[in-house]
């Protein structure tokens, strides 16, 4: 009798349990969607407007009836979207060759050479680095004013290195310092220079952060705003970003569903990039953060 | 023996003295030729320099506007500002000074000169280092083993010369010119090369501090930009902490696809993000209000960042589209980190007893937030200068009436932006800048005081 009672109880508390879990897993489940929902709409809310026909943001719906492609067209014949197209690229090949080249160079020298005036180097640089990209901009954007030099995309690419250069240093220099000492040691034994040593041995082992810097400095320049818009003035010198926020603030009405195409065609091939290499990417934001 | 005699007379610091009026004289007298030839050629390359560069045989009335060189014109600009203006003349209109123009070259010329002073503090402490080397018995060393060994340590200089030419030019010159604006009269009322710019001392500092529009909107600006910092960082941090834990949960079907979803906000480029919500949020033609007249929530359609009467709702949307923004971020950052728990510690809290809160409360959380805590500063950095969202969303909108050129939403950052570009004040835009760097430098510094990155130099 006792006996039996226990097992009923067990069950009972058993199916308590059971019934609680699904309640979980369910509510679980609802918060879930209800973000995801929250998430994608804007997304597909501006993949329809790509599509949809007529030119003003009130004709925009998420899924239109009659989809067409003539807003990339326009975009395209149109607009002087496929020029800006062309210069953000330029300038982003740039920015993140400059920027590999130097951070690896100058990351490798602050982690594993000694020499006077190290220390002070690389708290000039701690420094800099905490004075935000944007205020420096303004600077230079009054210098190359006054000295006539606005206007250039390479001088674009070389202020956009230069503004990412600190940090990229310091996490350049973080992540050779981890590396293992022993295979360059053994290098410079055996007898091989500082820049044998540097190409045919660091350079291989600091491949994933280089990437790292690759990525984030071939995509920084499609996104920025502050200094295009500080240092590029002419209509044919206009970058993505510049582009589409003119599209939108300027010509509202007429011009939305062009505007969604561009961002369209902006974002799919970066947001590809990113959940591609998401692991990577965060790993490596986190590391920088940890660095300082 | 003589010699030996007289070389211990010589006290150290007189080479240094030597060097220190004539540059290379120490290493002269210390005998050491090679070295004496290379401070002495730095010395004079840069007389050379300066007179090659000026216009020293021209008159007889020396001026240094007229007649000075890249040294001596370059501080003069740099302490003048400029003396001419442009001027309109019976043969047409004058070449006058450009003040930021000199102001530029002079900083050049100050930064030169601090090299040479480099130099020259390097010739005295070898002069003296040397000598004392000499009188306690030590040596003589030849130059050139000197060199040769400055040359096998100069690897490091040489390889970083590239990235320390840009950074010099491209962020230490306009971090100084920057700070030097902050200090002059360069507006749009003054603007070179048809006025002259002039020194202020600390009037545009007293203009903020004590003209009431102006510390009306500084002051009104930054508590926003402090509160703005706050809720964004707290609340992207909450809702990415709540999905990775939720995505962690065994009960989950597909948590890939789920965490694929959540991370589209942060892959997608914020730029594009934030001009989508700006439409949606449009007021006579976006979506959300059209949406809310629909439903017969509202009567009328809201001006979520236009009407002024409503500041504290444009800061609310303002605030939920960054944490549409900024959640993934974190969710992704703390998945990494949930997943590196030893799953021992929950068996060891489920066996005494612990319910899933307490787990959540006393084996999550600390955990989590250890490892996160130095990235929450940073995030707290970066949403304080966030221009990004505030101006592609709002651009800074609804406006006020109370502020100068200044929104509601608008940030120190987006404010900076406004008050530089959109109106010309460089002036009072450097001295924001520097305020705003004060305050990110001290937080920064704080927060590098207590990681191991500064110990480890």
């Amino acid at each position: 009798m006792n006996e039996q009672r226990q097992a009923l109880a067990r069950d009972r508390a058993a199916a308590r349990e059971h019934r609680r879990g699904i309640l979980a897993t369910v509510f679980i489940h609802l918060e879930l969607a209800a973000v995801a929902v929250i998430v994608i709409f804007p997304l597909v809310w501006v993949v329809g407007a790509s599509l949809s026909p007529g030119g003003g943001l009130a004709s925009a719906t998420p899924i239109p009836a009659d989809a067409t492609f003539d807003n990339y067209i326009d975009l395209f014949t149109g607009t002087d979207y496929g020029r800006w197209y062309l210069n953000s690229l330029y300038v982003a090949v740039l920015n993140m060759a400059g920027s590999v080249v130097l951070a690896a160079l100058c990351g490798y020298v602050f982690s594993r050479v000694r020499f006077r005036g190290r220390k002070a180097g690389l708290l000039s640089i701690l420094i800099l680095q905490m004075f935000p990209t944007f205020l420096t901009a303004i600077a230079v954007y009054m210098l190359f004013l006054n000295f006539g030099l606005l206007d250039s995309l390479t001088g674009l690419g070389l202020v956009s290195i230069a503004a990412a250069l600190p940090y990229n240093i310091w996490l350049m220099k973080g992540y050779t310092d981890n590396l293992p000492t022993g295979l360059d040691e053994a290098a410079a034994i055996d007898g091989a220079g500082r820049i044998t040593i540097f190409r045919k041995i660091m350079l291989p082992l600091m491949r994933p952060m280089l990437t790292f810097v690759a990525i984030t400095q071939f995509t920084m320049p499609w996104m920025d705003f502050i200094l295009p818009r500080l240092l590029l003035q002419s209509p044919g010198k206009q970058t993505v970003a510049l582009g589409l926020f003119q599209m939108i603030t300027d010509q509202y009405q007429n011009d939305f569903t062009a505007f969604a195409a561009g961002a369209v065609v902006l974002a799919v091939p970066i947001t590809v990039l990113y959940i591609v290499l998401q692991r990577y990417l965060v790993t490596g934001a986190a590391a920088g953060a940890e660095k300082g | 023996m003589s010699t030996t005699a007289q070389r211990a007379t010589l006290p150290a610091p007189a080479p240094g003295i030597a060097s220190a009026l004539v540059w290379g004289a120490g290493q002269l007298i210390n005998r050491q030729a090679g070295k004496a030839a290379f401070f002495f050629a730095c010395f004079a390359g840069a007389i050379v320099w300066e007179i090659t560069s000026g216009n020293y045989y021209a008159g007889m009335d020396f001026t240094a506007r007229s007649n000075g060189g890249f040294f001596v014109k370059g501080l003069w600009g740099l302490i003048t500002l400029g003396t001419r203006p442009r001027q309109m003349t019976l043969t047409g209109l004058t070449e006058g000074d450009n003040s930021i123009v000199l102001m530029a070259n002079g900083l050049i010329a100050l930064l030169t000169l601090a090299l040479l002073a480099v130099v020259w503090i390097w010739s005295v402490r070898d002069a003296v280092r040397y000598r004392a080397h000499l009188n306690a018995g030590g040596r003589r060393e030849r130059s050139r083993d000197y060199f040769r060994q400055l040359w096998d340590g100069a690897f490091a200089y040489i390889a970083l010369s590239p990235g320390l030419v840009l950074i010099v030019f491209m962020s230490v010159l306009p971090v100084l010119f920057g700070v030097l604006v902050a200090f002059t009269d360069y507006n749009r009322d003054n603007l070179p090369p048809k006025n002259l710019v002039s020194w202020v001392g600390l009037d545009n500092f007293a203009t903020i501090l004590s003209v009431p529009a102006w510390t009306g909107t500084f002051m009104g600006v930054l508590i926003w930009t402090v509160v703005w910092a706050v809720f964004a960082t707290a609340s992207t941090y909450a809702l990415g902490f709540l999905q990775a834990v939720l995505l962690a949960n065994r009960r989950v079907r597909f948590p890939r696809v789920w965490r694929s979803v959540f991370l589209l906000p942060w892959a997608v480029p914020a730029i594009v993000s934030a001009l989508v919500f700006r439409s949606m949020f449009n007021g006579q033609f976006g979506p959300i209000s059209q949406f809310l007249v629909d439903i017969g929530l509202t009567d009328e359609r809201v001006y979520w960042f236009t009407d002024p009467s409503m500041p504290n709702l444009a800061r609310g949307v303002a605030l939920l589209v960054n944490l549409w923004l900024g959640f993934p971020f974190f969710m992704a950052l703390i998945g990494g980190v949930l997943t590196n728990i030893p799953p021992e510690y929950y068996e060891a809290a489920r066996i005494d007893g612990a319910g899933p809160v307490q787990q959540l409360r006393y084996i999550t959380l600390p955990i989590v937030h250890k490892t996160v805590a130095p990235l929450l500063i940073l995030a707290f950095v970066s949403n304080f200068n966030n221009f990004g969202v505030v101006y592609f969303l709002t651009e800074g909108g609804p406006d006020s009436a109370d502020y100068r050129f200044a929104g509601s939403t608008d940030l120190l950052i987006t404010w900076l932006f406004k008050l530089t570009l959109d109106n010309r004040l460089y002036n009072i835009g450097a001295v924001m800048s520097l305020v705003i760097f004060i305050i990110v430098g001290t937080i920064s510094v704080w927060n590098l005081n207590r990681s191991k990155a500064i110990r480890e130099l």
